[in-house]
C-alpha cells in the first residue's frame, strides 16, 4: 500500500498521505473549494458531508463533496466550477 | 450510476457511529442478518473518525474491532434518500440500494449547530468538529494557530486533539458562563470516562486559555481568515489565527425519522424503554433521542440492537447504566444553553443561507420557514436546510420540517428508482 | 372590526396579486386576503412558464394576450423575479409528432407568433443534451420562464404602492354577498369580491367547478449550460387531454440559477400532497428518454402542487351567477402564471364596464361547457 497518493488540483499535482480526502488535497493547494453564487470564496465547514461547502468537480463530475471523498491516484479535481 | 442492488436483512442500521455500531453488533449476536449503512468512507461516525488510531477513546478500538469480526454487512459511503414501509433506498458512488428490512434502527447521530456572525463564511472558519474531521482526513495543522469557539464539550475534545497534532490552540472561547460550567464539571465526575473531560476542563481553565462567557463577534480576513474578534464578557479582543473552529453544540439528525413518521417530541425522537419509536419495528439510539455523548449512545445502541432481535434479557442488564448516563442529557442541555447574545451575532447583511447566499435581513422579513424559503430561496440549496434551517430554528423560533424525498441529494437516476411499498407495487408502471 | 373597500381579493397567489395590482392602479380601494402567505398555493409549486398555447382559439387568445403583458412588463421586473426569455422547443419524437410541428408552426405564424421549425440537426444544435435521433422540433422564441412567488410578491408590492391593503395569515371564515369574515373576527365589506383562491376556490365558494389536479416536480443542483430552452414533448397534449387517468409527460425548464426543473405529471382525485414514488419514478424515466444526461445530475428537492382545473381547460374569469357581488378568477390549471396578467385585465374590464382587449365569453363562469349535467368519472 503506497504511503502517498498524487492527485491533480486545478491541473497541478498534489501529494497526500494515502487515505486523505480530496478536501485535504484541495486545501493544500489553494484557498477555497468553490466560489459561492455571490462570488465569495468558500471552504469546508462541517467536515462531515452535510453542508456542501466543500464541493468540487472530480473527474468531470460536479458537486462532489470533497470531505467525503478519499483521494485516488490521478484524480482530476477542479475548484473552478 | 449503477443498477439497483436489492438486499434483504433482518435488521437495518442507519449510521455507523458508536450507537449504530453497538446496535449492529448487538443485533448480530442473535444470529440475525444485519446491514449497517453510513455515508462516510469508513465507520466510526464523527467521534471515532479515523478509526482506533485517530481516536482518544479506547472504546473506539474495541468496538471497531468487534465490528470487523462480526457478521454485520457494512455499506460504506451510502446515503439513505428514501424510506417507506419496510424499504430503505440508499445511494453510493457506484450503486443504488433497495434494502428490505424486518426491523430498522436509526442511529443517524447529530451535526454541529452553525450560527451566523460576520465573516463566518470565510475560508478557514470551520466547525469545531469540522476542523477535527478535516485534520483526521489529512489536513495538516502543525504549527497553525487555532481559536476554538462556540459551546459544548466538543470544544475541549477538539482543542486537545488539535494540540496533540501540533496546532497552537491560542484560546477556547465558550459562550456559557463559568458558573454553569463549574456545576457541569462537578456533575461529570460522577461518570466514569467523563473524568478526563472534567480534568481537561480544569487544566485549561487554570492555564487561562479557556475563556467562558466568550463568543465570536466577527471573523476578519479578505480571501481567508486572519483574525477573530471575540467578545469576552462584552469586552472586545482580537486574536490572530489561521483557523477558527467554531460550533454551537449539536443538533440531532432527524430527517430520516421524520420521513418515516416517527413521533418527534421537543426536538428529539420519542422512544420507549426499548428504544422503540412510535412506529413499531423502528428503533432509534444515540443523539437523535437526546444529546448525551458517546457512552449513552453505546448503551442505547446495544439496547436497541437487543430489542430489535428479541434479546430482551441482554438489553435489560444495561437499563441501569443507561438511566445514569441519561442524566447527562438535561445536564448538557442546561450547561450549554445558548445565551441571548448568540442570537444577535449576525448583522443584517450577514448571510444565513450559504448555499443560496441569502442574508439574515432578507429572511427576517418573513414569518415562517416555508414563506422565507419560497421567497428568498433560503434552504433550497444542496444542504437542504441542514445548516441554515437549524440556525433559523434557533434565531427565529421557526419549525423547520421537511420529510420529502430525497432525504439527501442524490442523482436523478437514483431518485427515479424510488419504489412504492410492496403492497402498491403492481401500480408502478415505470419503464426500466 | 369592520372595514369597507371597493374590491376584496381572496388569494394572494399570482392571479390574485395581478388582479389586486390592476384594480389598485385603476384607482379602486383593494384588500387582499390570504390565510397563509403570498404564493403558498399553486403559485409556489408552479413551474413558472410563460407560454403561448394552441389547444383552442380561446386558449391561444388568452395566453397570447397575457404573454404580451409579461413582455411589456419584463424590463421593470426586479432581478429576483428571474424573468428569462429562453423560449420553448416542442420536441417531435417521430413523423406523426413532426406533422404536429408543421401544423403548430402554421397556426402560430398565421397569428404573428414567431415560430421556427427545427430539423433534427438544428434541434441537436439548440439542445446538445437531447438524445440524438429526434425528428425535429418547433422553437417558440417568445416564451419565457419566471420565478412565480417573486412575481406574485412584486405584483402585491405594486398594489400596495397604489393603496391596496394586505391581510395575511388570517383564514377566511365566511364569504359572499359583499363581505368576508376573517378568523380573527374582522369583517371586510366590499362592493365586489374576487375569488382567486386557486385550489381552495371551491371551498370558499361551494359549487365552483374547479378540481385539483396534482403534479410533481423535481429540481436539480446548478448545472449552467446544461439546458437552454424550455422543452416539451408533443405527446404532452395528447396525455393532458385525458380527463380520467394519471399521466406523465416530458417537460423541462432551465432556471436562471442553472438548475433544471423536471416535470410533469397530472393526477386526478388525489387530495394528499405526499410525494408518490410511482408517479415520480415514471416522470423521471420519461425525462431520461429525452435527455439521458439528466440521470447524472444531482436532485435536491421534490415537491407536489395542485393545479386548479376546470372541465374544459379554460379558466373562470367573470361573475358568479349565484352571487352578484362575486367574481371568479380561478381554474387556470397549468397556465396560471402565464395568464395571470390577462386575467387581471379581463377582470378589470368586467368590473369597470370597460371594453376588453379580447372577447371575455369563453372564460365566463356562466358558460355551458363547464356545467354539463352528466357525471363523468374522474372529473369535475
Amino acid at each position: 500500500m503506497p504511503e502517498n497518493v498524487t492527485v491533480r488540483v486545478n491541473g497541478s499535482p498534489v501529494s497526500v498521505p494515502a487515505g486523505a480526502t480530496v478536501a485535504a488535497a484541495v486545501l493544500l493547494s489553494t484557498n477555497a473549494c468553490r466560489t459561492s453564487i455571490s462570488g465569495e470564496p468558500r471552504g469546508p465547514l462541517c467536515g462531515m458531508g452535510i453542508c456542501f461547502e466543500c464541493r468540487v468537480e472530480i473527474d468531470g463530475r460536479a458537486h462532489r463533496r470533497s470531505c467525503q471523498t478519499v483521494c485516488q491516484p490521478n484524480m482530476e479535481i477542479s475548484t473552478r466550477g | 450510476m449503477g443498477s439497483v442492488t436489492e438486499r434483504k436483512c433482518d435488521v437495518a442500521v442507519v449510521g455507523a457511529g458508536p450507537a449504530g455500531i453497538a446496535a449492529a453488533i448487538s443485533a448480530a449476536e442473535s444470529g440475525a442478518q444485519v446491514l449497517l449503512l453510513d455515508d462516510n468512507p469508513a465507520p466510526g461516525g464523527q467521534i471515532w473518525r479515523g478509526g482506533a488510531k485517530g481516536s482518544h477513546h479506547p472504546e473506539a478500538g474495541l468496538w471497531l474491532e468487534r465490528l470487523s469480526n462480526s457478521q454485520v454487512t457494512l455499506l460504506r459511503g451510502s446515503r439513505v434518500f428514501h424510506a417507506e414501509g419496510g424499504l430503505l433506498q440508499a445511494e453510493s458512488d457506484d450503486a443504488v440500494y433497495q434494502l428490505r428490512f424486518g426491523s430498522l434502527i436509526l442511529a443517524t447521530g447529530a451535526r454541529e449547530l452553525f450560527l451566523p456572525f460576520p465573516g463566518w463564511t470565510l475560508p478557514n472558519v470551520v466547525g469545531a468538529g469540522g476542523l477535527q474531521a478535516l485534520v483526521k482526513s489529512g489536513l495538516p495543522i502543525a504549527g497553525k494557530r487555532v481559536v476554538v469557539a462556540g459551546t459544548g464539550p466538543l470544544l475541549l475534545a477538539v482543542a486537545a486533539y488539535l494540540s496533540e497534532r501540533g496546532a497552537s490552540v491560542t484560546n477556547i472561547c465558550e459562550q456559557a458562563p463559568a458558573s454553569r460550567l463549574g456545576a457541569f464539571a462537578l456533575a461529570m465526575i460522577a461518570f466514569p470516562g467523563k473524568l478526563r473531560e472534567a480534568a481537561r476542563l480544569r487544566f485549561l481553565a487554570r492555564q487561562g486559555r479557556y475563556l467562558t462567557s466568550t463568543w465570536p463577534a466577527a471573523a476578519i480576513g479578505k480571501e481567508s481568515l486572519q483574525a477573530v474578534r471575540i467578545s469576552q464578557n462584552h469586552r472586545i479582543r482580537e486574536l490572530e489565527c489561521d483557523y477558527l473552529a467554531c460550533g454551537f453544540h449539536l443538533v440531532p439528525n432527524l430527517e430520516l425519522a421524520r420521513a418515516l413518521g416517527c413521533r418527534i417530541n421537543d426536538g428529539f425522537v420519542e422512544v420507549n424503554h426499548l428504544q422503540e419509536t412510535s412506529r413499531p419495528g423502528i428503533y432509534c439510539a444515540g443523539e437523535p433521542t437526546g444529546i448525551g455523548g458517546m457512552e449513552l449512545s453505546l448503551l442505547e445502541g446495544q439496547i436497541a440492537g437487543f430489542a430489535a432481535t428479541r434479546q430482551g434479557e441482554a438489553g435489560k442488564r444495561l437499563f441501569a447504566a443507561r438511566t445514569r448516563y441519561k442524566k447527562l442529557v438535561p445536564a448538557m442541555r442546561e450547561t450549554f444553553r445558548l445565551r441571548p447574545e448568540i442570537a444577535s451575532l449576525g448583522q443584517p447583511d450577514t448571510l444565513l443561507c450559504r448555499c443560496e447566499d441569502v442574508s439574515l435581513e432578507r429572511v427576517r422579513n418573513h414569518n415562517s420557514w416555508r414563506a422565507a424559503k419560497l421567497h428568498t430561496r433560503c434552504g433550497m440549496g444542496p444542504c437542504q436546510g441542514r445548516v441554515c434551517g437549524a440556525a433559523a430554528e434557533f434565531l427565529f423560533g421557526w419549525t423547520v420540517e421537511s420529510s420529502r424525498p430525497p432525504i439527501f441529494p442524490v442523482a436523478c437516476a437514483s431518485l427515479a428508482k424510488v419504489s412504492a411499498p410492496p403492497d402498491q407495487r403492481e401500480h408502478n408502471e415505470a419503464p426500466q | 372590526m369592520k372595514t369597507g373597500v371597493d374590491i376584496l381579493v381572496m388569494g394572494a397567489g399570482i392571479v390574485g396579486a395581478a388582479c389586486a395590482w390592476e384594480l389598485s392602479r385603476a384607482g379602486l380601494q383593494v384588500a387582499v386576503v390570504d390565510g397563509r402567505f403570498p404564493g403558498a398555493g399553486a403559485t409556489g409549486a408552479a413551474m413558472g412558464h410563460v407560454v403561448v398555447m394552441d389547444d383552442s382559439e380561446a386558449q391561444f387568445s388568452l395566453t397570447r394576450y397575457s404573454q404580451t403583458q409579461w413582455d411589456e412588463l419584463a424590463e421593470d421586473l426586479p432581478v429576483h423575479v428571474e424573468f428569462e426569455r429562453c423560449g420553448t422547443i416542442w420536441v417531435a419524437a417521430d413523423d406523426e409528432e413532426f406533422a404536429e410541428v408543421r401544423r403548430k408552426a402554421a397556426y402560430y405564424q398565421a397569428r404573428g407568433v414567431p415560430a421556427e421549425i427545427l430539423d433534427s440537426g438544428a434541434l441537436q444544435n439548440a439542445e446538445p443534451n437531447l438524445k440524438e435521433g429526434f425528428v425535429g422540433g418547433l422553437l417558440i422564441s417568445g416564451d419565457s420562464v419566471v420565478y412565480p412567488p417573486a412575481a406574485a410578491a412584486f405584483f402585491l408590492h405594486k398594489a400596495v404602492e397604489s393603496g391596496a391593503t394586505l391581510h395575511f395569515g388570517k383564514a377566511l371564515v365566511l364569504l359572499g354577498h359583499g363581505s368576508a369574515r376573517l378568523a380573527d373576527g374582522t369583517t371586510i365589506s366590499a362592493a365586489k369580491l374576487i375569488n382567486a383562491a386557486g385550489q381552495l376556490a371551491a371551498k370558499l365558494t361551494p359549487g365552483i367547478p374547479v378540481k385539483p389536479r396534482k403534479g410533481h416536480l423535481v429540481i436539480t443542483d446548478r448545472y449552467p449550460g446544461f439546458l437552454h430552452h424550455q422543452l416539451v414533448e408533443l405527446g404532452y397534449l395528447k396525455s393532458a387531454h385525458s380527463l380520467t387517468s394519471d399521466s406523465v409527460a416530458f417537460n423541462l425548464q432551465p432556471r436562471r440559477t442553472g438548475q433544471v426543473l423536471i416535470g410533469s405529471s397530472r393526477q386526478y382525485d388525489v387530495e394528499h400532497d405526499r410525494v408518490e414514488p410511482a408517479i415520480l419514478s415514471q416522470m423521471l424515466h420519461r425525462a431520461f428518454e429525452y435527455m439521458p444526461g439528466l440521470r447524472n445530475l444531482s436532485s435536491i428537492r421534490v415537491w407536489t402542487g395542485f393545479r386548479p382545473a376546470t372541465r374544459d381547460k379554460l379558466p373562470l374569469i367573470g361573475p358568479w351567477r349565484e352571487d352578484p357581488t362575486l367574481y371568479l378568477a380561478t381554474g387556470h390549471e397549468g397556465l396560471g402564471i402565464t395568464t395571470s396578467l390577462a386575467t387581471a385585465k379581463l377582470i378589470r374590464a368586467q368590473i369597470l364596464n370597460e371594453a376588453a382587449q379580447i372577447p371575455v365569453e369563453p372564460y365566463l363562469p356562466s358558460r355551458q361547457t363547464i356545467h354539463e349535467s352528466h357525471v363523468e368519472k374522474g372529473h369535475a
